[in-house]
């Protein structure tokens, strides 16, 4: 059963590829409408060396955004739950910042920043930061009071709440914020290179499209999801080194099953 | 520790629940709290830690006028409270995290382990371990507190019949043992029979100590409980009493 659950989804994915592989043979569809899964494999092989040095750029970028999140997320969080009236003036802000179009700010971001890696990084901090803020804040208020109040009785005070009790609590909430938020760290990073740039898989994406070379954008789209996949497992990595609780818990169930 | 309690008076928004409520506790006794729900017993234990401020009177403690939430008072609530991503150790120093003695109180900590029947459970976590065990670690931290009076507010409510009898035999020894003056709000009359020197049984909220029972046996057994069939009426028929009847 255990082998199962761990197989299905990759049986799932290369039955998809099969069945996209066998599509594009059939009807003949030619390269520069839609390439195979075969041909994009064969690109990313022969660009590898290319994609490996524009992601490292994206790589870093997304990587700065998400650690300048990281911390907007801490202190705005830590806010937000410490006073109902900054949540009431700055919530609203918050969620406006979501409902303005990224592809809109971005250009807004390289008037003002110019060309280097400050744009991107911000923009990439303007899609970061928000589920980070949301998912830690909702943490921090989710504590029982009867914690609060044992700490309270011990004479623990408002630092010690939150340096005991409301952080640590947070952590599992905070640290799904942090998932959502890597994933859209390259997404966020690409966007920006997108706009204007002269390195980056946004920037290789551009010039591969204009050029018609199908293959290479799908090659470079796969690149984009095994890039986000490593900043979600280095979270699930930060994950396992806060939480030891969890570790012990996973551990414990792999004993169970195996 | 000698605790008075004079005149204490709690309101919420639309009740009063405590009432010029006066009491008193000699150093070294162990005192229970009965009543029928909604008297203010858990109120009461919740001002004098602290959690709630009271809208008049004053606490004592060997006549000196105190505040709760000053560390004066060891607070045991119903849960366990114990955090689960803390291991037991953790758990267990809380109050010595709290005043920057978290090395010391380790030390303490595992000195008293065998004692609390957790020998073996410091790096654990709370879910690892069964009911009566979290609870006999909730108390651990409650006497590693350095608080002169404890207040229980029903420590084994939550346990299952067997669990909770084992660990009403099990705190009676170490009462014994530790003699610390203890305040002890629960449901159950005969944990408050078997437990205490003294039973207070509030009224209605706001009414105050209806009756005041002292219990004079020294040697307790179960089997001397399972003969108290009397005074267990006797208190069933206190609480049930409506105020104002006789």
């Amino acid at each position: 059963m255990k082998k199962m659950t761990k197989t299905a989804p990759v049986i799932v994915i290369l039955a998809l590829a099969a069945a996209w592989e066998l599509i594009v043979q059939i009807a003949g569809i030619p390269l520069y409408v839609l390439p195979a899964p075969s041909d994009t494999l064969r690109a990313f092989a022969s660009e590898f060396p290319t994609l490996l040095g524009h992601g490292a750029v994206t790589v870093m970028e997304a990587l700065a955004g998400m650690g300048i999140s990281f911390v907007i997320g801490i202190v705005m969080g830590i806010l937000i739950d410490a006073m109902p009236t900054f949540k009431r003036c700055v919530y609203p802000i918050l969620v406006v910042t979501q409902t303005v179009p990224t592809i809109v700010l971005a250009p807004i971001f390289i008037i003002y920043m110019g060309f280097g890696y400050a744009p991107k990084i911000l923009t990439v901090v303007l899609m970061c930061f928000f589920p980070i803020v949301v998912s830690f804040s909702d943490g921090l208020g989710q504590m029982d009071q009867g914690y609060l109040n044992l700490v309270k009785t011990y004479g623990g005070n408002r630092v010690q709440l939150y340096r005991i009790v409301k952080i640590p609590s947070a952590m599992i909430s905070l640290l799904s914020g942090l998932k959502v938020a890597a994933t859209y760290s390259i997404s966020g990073a690409v966007v920006g290179e997108w706009i204007a740039s002269q390195s980056g898989l946004g920037y290789y994406l551009i010039r591969a499209k204009n050029a018609y070379m199908l293959d290479d954008v799908f090659a470079c789209v796969l690149m984009i999801i095994l890039l986000s996949l490593l900043m979600n497992g280095i979270v699930k990595l930060f994950g396992w080194a806060v939480l030891p609780m969890e570790r012990r818990k996973k551990q414990t169930e792999g004993k169970q099953l195996s | 520790m000698k605790l008075t309690v004079k005149n204490l008076n709690f309101a919420y928004a639309d009740q009063e629940v405590l009432h010029d409520l006066s009491f008193e506790i000699g150093d070294g006794e162990f005192v229970s709290i009965l009543g029928p729900s909604g008297c203010g017993k858990s109120t009461l234990l919740n001002v004098l830690s602290g959690i709630l401020l009271p809208q008049g009177g004053a606490v004592y403690i060997d006549e000196v006028p105190v505040k709760g939430g000053d560390g004066r008072f060891a607070y045991m609530p119903q849960n366990d409270l114990l955090f689960p991503w803390k291991t037991i150790l953790d758990n267990v120093c809380l109050y010595g995290e709290i005043h920057h003695r978290k090395k010391e109180m380790r030390q303490e900590a595992r000195s008293q382990m065998a004692r609390f029947g957790l020998k073996g459970c410091e790096n654990k976590y709370p879910g690892e371990l069964s009911g009566g065990m979290r609870q006999r670690a909730a108390f651990l931290r409650t006497t590693l507190c350095e608080a002169g009076i404890y207040l229980l507010d029903e420590p084994f409510g939550a346990l299952d019949v067997i669990t909770r009898s084992d660990m009403q035999e099990w705190l009676k020894d170490l009462c014994t043992k530790l003699k610390k003056t203890i305040l002890l709000v629960t449901h159950d009359t005969d944990e408050a029979i078997y437990l205490s020197d003294r039973i207070l049984i509030l009224g209605a909220p706001g009414e105050g100590i209806r009756r005041e029972i002292t219990i004079h046996e020294q040697n307790r057994t179960r089997e001397w409980l399972y003969e108290q069939g009397s005074l267990r009426a006797e208190i069933h028929r206190i609480i049930k009493t409506k105020s104002g009847e006789k």
